[in-house]
């Protein structure tokens, strides 16, 4: 028996930063990368006698992908005070949600092409709006110790998702965040970007033993300061043998120990204490007196889900049904955004040929975006434009590998499939032509005919290149069939 | 050229009619600050020669025939709690002593923008905090019907500078009695009206679900000239009702027939002055005189109203105060000095994490220095009401209470227009007579906070002096967007009684 030494529990807090134009309480633009302290007024930076005003929009935004997380959205919510003491936190306290959160209850599923996991539905708990904090930067040269405040960001609207402990492996945590991130993209509600703090995770982490006494768990540990989904997935895989190493040396279980929060170091890759901010933090929320609560009614709701389009798990299982295509380049398609879904149809639907289209699309058209670093409304060759190349393929006017020579031509020049052929003089060949020329170099070779014959196959190479160079729009597969076709019958 | 104790309204007559202009009045009102604001200080910050120049170009935009705000060149006096740009506004803290907000608060940019000559900014009890004034951080407002008396708060400069004509009219918040309290101790009228009738946007938060600002003036009917250009929606406060504001001018002399008026007799039991007993029974007789029907109502709740009050208030309090942390803007402690401590107890401590890190002991330092005792105490109140283990106890606790009151007020106003009774159990005290008994300076709001708490208006007037003779107020209440009831009954009742046009012997 090969049983695992333990069962790794994980739960996710991501914050979203939502794309308005707008802060969530004030109209100070939202822009990333502004010099410091340049989009910041009396109200975001919590001036004496200054308000909040929410903006609706936010909130909307925030609805919006509630309702595409399956989640329950309260006819009532309201607004409460967070209270810390912080530099880039300018109020003294933070305008979240506490026991009313805007949505709760949902699910998001995920699943593994390869089959890496079992598929599942991971619960989301809730997911509330809150205002996000200024950012502290602290430069600690020749020990100054100096720290600079920027409060462009303090106000931004932030959706905070936080999962049930559901899922169970580092590699489950990925998946959930991958299509997590693919949905808010489809949902145009955030950039998801975690350079530009975008997105930000949390993972709160503990293990399952068995031991003698049962199962046990041990302390649940918050890790933060993971600045990708790699190092989410390292971060967790880490932590988890941290766990079981400090479970065999000291057998902590869960209530042993306070709740500790530990930092991913990606240099250093392993996890790091830190130390605490404040011990068993006492946030003391209470509601925020300066907002009104918010009702939302099934009518809102109504019109936000129908303007939310179709969304990445239902756009999977349409392009295998409509299109012909495996779930794998399903997935690859779909994981890659709407814009690459479009015009993967566009070019199906005219072709009429959608494993021929799911090809070119997932590896021609997503390396070449890849290579130049683009997106695909920037593309050069038009959804149409590659159509009619597939179309000259499909017909066997131009051989795939050809094709691809026209296709790489078509990026460059921004010119059509029929125009490269011009000026390329590329000409489809008529079969006939093909066959008395292979018939012509056979006379020629004789020796090349008892090589084959001899069971040298690959010595009709030579004639394939010597075709060729004769006449340059021939097939080098269809020669190379008809020759071996020709000495067979002269046998 | 009229006496100092002229009437706004009866001075914006003038004013529109040109026998005297706005430079004519604001000096006049700048002569008696001179002349008496030394003695009474109800004023912090002082600016002739602006309020001047405001008042001269007032009086060229009139006789220039272009066209001129409805305050029209009348002097308002401002409590310093409410932002105005670039001017002083510092909430009688010395937290906030330098502070000069880059904005103006909703309330101070419609006087602006009804060409009021804002004349000063008044002395408060600290953040608000406090029934006497005398928790100003800068100075002791005297009440000007007796100099060794406190003239009550938190708004004393806002009444003590009416009440000495050194401004006809002036604005003052209430969190839980700040108006209407100093409004009769000082024996002018003031009004708190409904919550989200006014706007807070820019008023320096005290208590954010009870804080509401409110004008006070010698008579009613320069309420409504005022509360008229106080009143309605602010996008930029979403606590603002969206409710239409009626022409409170139009209406103010105009007797409200079949007025119903409720007394509640607990409010007669409890402690009250006998003088203001018989003052305020007075007060009724005078109704019943003028048609009114009167009877009697009970607000059950009502005895629980300060100590919901002193749960509420302290903890929104907290909150709000948590800014004044030194870091962004206004009082930040001596940094040298505080490292060269915090590097000596390092020194001396067993190990050097048991000090605390200069950022927290920054915090520390800046909050203990910058706000005074009374503060503090509320300060610590709210954060402890807040924390875990007792927050349902003590804050859930008294929002259910405050729904409770709330709830006996609609049923009272079911049977009467409105609630007549006292403003304070006793007149104004002598200066630091309740200073070392919190409890006692508490139960000033007695019958005054319940107001707040239920988010209906109140109104507070003269009706009688003691034998000392200091002045008596009268508290009317009215149920939530009534203001419009309360002007008309106060109306009534000043054309009926003379004791709003008595005034101080200021020698």
């Amino acid at each position: 028996m090969n049983e695992p030494l333990y069962q790794v529990i994980i739960g996710l807090e991501v914050h979203v930063q939502l794309k308005t134009e707008s802060k969530l309480f004030c109209r100070c633009s939202t822009d990333f990368g502004q010099p410091p302290n340049t989009q910041t007024c009396p109200v975001c930076i919590g001036m004496p006698g200054s308000l909040p005003v929410m903006n609706e929009k936010a909130f909307q935004l925030a609805v919006k992908t509630a309702i595409a997380l399956d989640c329950e959205i309260p006819e009532f919510t309201k607004w409460d005070r967070k209270n810390y003491y912080y530099p880039d936190l300018p109020k003294g306290y933070q305008i979240s949600q506490f026991d009313l959160p805007m949505s709760c209850r949902g699910s998001l599923h995920i699943e593994d092409p390869e089959g890496a996991f079992e598929p599942k539905d991971v619960r989301i708990t809730r997911a509330h709006l809150e205002e996000d904090a200024g950012k502290s930067m602290h430069d600690e040269v020749a020990g100054k110790a100096d720290s600079s405040i920027d409060l462009n960001r303090t106000g931004t609207p932030l959706l905070e998702i936080v999962s049930e402990p559901d899922l169970r492996s580092a590699a489950e945590a990925r998946a959930y965040l991958s299509e997590l991130k693919l949905l808010l993209t489809y949902l145009d509600v955030s950039d998801c970007n975690m350079q530009e703090g975008s997105l930000r995770v949390d993972a709160n982490i503990n293990l399952h033993l068995e031991s003698p006494d049962g199962t046990v768990a041990t302390p649940i540990v918050e890790v933060k300061n993971m600045n990708s989904f790699r190092a989410v997935e390292r971060a967790l895989i880490y932590e988890a043998g941290r766990q079981w190493d400090v479970w065999q040396e000291t057998g902590q279980k869960l209530g042993d120990v306070p709740k500790q929060t530990r930092g991913w170091d990606d240099q250093a890759q392993i996890t790091r204490g830190q130390r605490h901010k404040e011990e068993s933090s006492d946030y003391r929320y209470f509601p925020e007196p300066d907002l009104v609560p918010v009702r939302v009614s099934a009518e809102e709701v109504a019109a936000i889900r129908t303007n939310i389009g179709e969304l990445p798990a239902a756009i999977r299982e349409r392009l295998v049904a409509d299109h012909d295509i495996s779930s794998y380049t399903s997935e690859v398609l779909v994981n890659q955004g709407r814009g690459v879904v479009d015009y993967f149809v566009q070019v199906a639907e005219s072709c009429g040929d959608g494993k021929l289209a799911g090809n070119w699309v997932q590896q021609e058209v997503l390396r070449t975006l890849k290579e130049q670093e683009t997106q695909i409304e920037a593309f050069p060759v038009a959804s149409s434009e590659l159509a009619d190349l597939l179309g000259l393929v499909q017909r066997g006017e131009l051989d795939s590998s050809r094709g691809k020579e026209v296709f790489v031509e078509m990026v460059q020049s921004g010119k059509s499939a029929t125009q490269v052929m011009q000026e390329k003089g590329m000409e489809s060949v008529d079969e006939d032509e093909v066959i008395q020329l292979c018939q012509a170099l056979l006379e020629e070779n004789p020796q090349v005919v008892a090589d084959v014959q001899g069971g040298k196959q690959q010595a009709v190479g030579a004639l394939v290149g010597k075709a060729k160079q004769q006449n340059s729009n021939i097939n080098p597969g269809s020669v190379r069939q008809i020759l071996l076709d020709l000495i067979q019958k002269m046998s | 050229m009229s006496s100092i104790h002229t009437r706004a309204t009866d001075w914006l007559k003038q004013l529109e009619s040109g026998t005297c202009t706005s430079a004519e009045i604001t000096q006049l009102y700048l002569d008696q600050i001179d002349r008496h604001d030394g003695t009474i200080q109800a004023f912090l910050h002082v600016d002739h020669e602006a309020a001047l120049e405001q008042a001269r170009d007032i009086d060229k935009r009139r006789q220039a025939g272009k066209p001129v705000g409805r305050l029209g060149g009348l002097p308002v006096a401002v409590k310093d709690i409410l932002c105005s740009l670039d001017q002083p506004t510092t909430c009688g803290s010395k937290q906030l002593e330098h502070f000069q907000p880059p904005y103006d608060a909703t309330v101070v940019a419609r006087l602006k923008q009804e060409d009021a000559v804002l004349i000063g900014r008044t002395n408060m009890d600290e953040f608000a905090m406090g029934s006497s004034t005398e928790n100003s951080a800068f100075q002791l407002t005297r009440n000007p019907w007796d100099v060794e008396r406190i003239p009550g708060g938190s708004s004393g400069g806002a009444a003590a500078c009416v009440a000495a004509a050194m401004a006809p009219l002036s604005i003052g918040t209430d969190t839980g009695g700040s108006i209407r309290q100093p409004a009769a101790l000082c024996g002018v009228s003031g009004m708190k009206p409904t919550y989200g009738r006014v706007s807070r946007y820019g008023l320096v938060a005290f208590a954010s679900s009870l804080d509401q600002v409110g004008p006070l003036a010698s008579n009613a009917e320069d309420l409504a000239l005022l509360m008229e250009v106080l009143a309605g929606h602010d996008p930029l406060d979403s606590t603002s009702a969206p409710v239409d504001v009626p022409s409170y001018t139009a209406t103010v002399q105009q007797p409200l027939e079949g007025l119903r008026v409720g007394w509640i007799p607990e409010q007669f039991r409890s402690g009250l002055d006998p003088e203001i007993e018989a003052a305020t029974q007075e007060a009724l007789d005078v109704y019943r005189s003028l048609g009114a029907s009167v009877q009697e109502v009970a607000l059950p709740h009502a005895r629980y109203g300060i100590a919901t009050y002193y749960i509420i208030a302290p903890c929104e309090a907290s909150g709000n105060l948590a800014r004044y942390d030194g870091v962004h803007y206004g009082y930040r402690t001596d940094e040298q000095s505080m490292l060269a401590e915090l590097r000596e107890q390092q020194l001396a401590a067993a190990t050097p994490t048991d000090v605390e890190s200069p950022l927290v002991r920054m915090y520390r330092k800046t909050r203990s220095e910058g706000f005074g005792s009374e503060v503090k105490r509320r300060i610590m109140l709210g954060t402890y009401a807040l924390s875990k283990g007792y927050y349902d106890a003590y804050y859930l606790k008294a929002q259910k209470v405050r729904r409770l009151i709330r709830d006996d007020y609609d049923q009272a106003f079911q049977k009467v227009d409105i609630l007549l009774g006292p403003v304070t159990a006793s007149p104004a005290f002598r200066i630091a007579e309740k200073t070392d008994d919190p409890l006692a300076m508490y139960l000033e709001d007695l019958y005054t906070v319940t107001a707040n708490l239920a988010g209906i208006a109140g109104i507070s007037i003269p009706c009688g002096f003691t034998s000392e003779s200091l002045p008596i107020g009268l508290q009317l209440q009215a149920s939530p967007f009534q203001e419009e009831k309360l002007l008309r009954a106060s109306y009534m009742y000043q054309a009926a009684t003379d004791w709003h046009s008595r005034r101080p012997d200021l020698t």
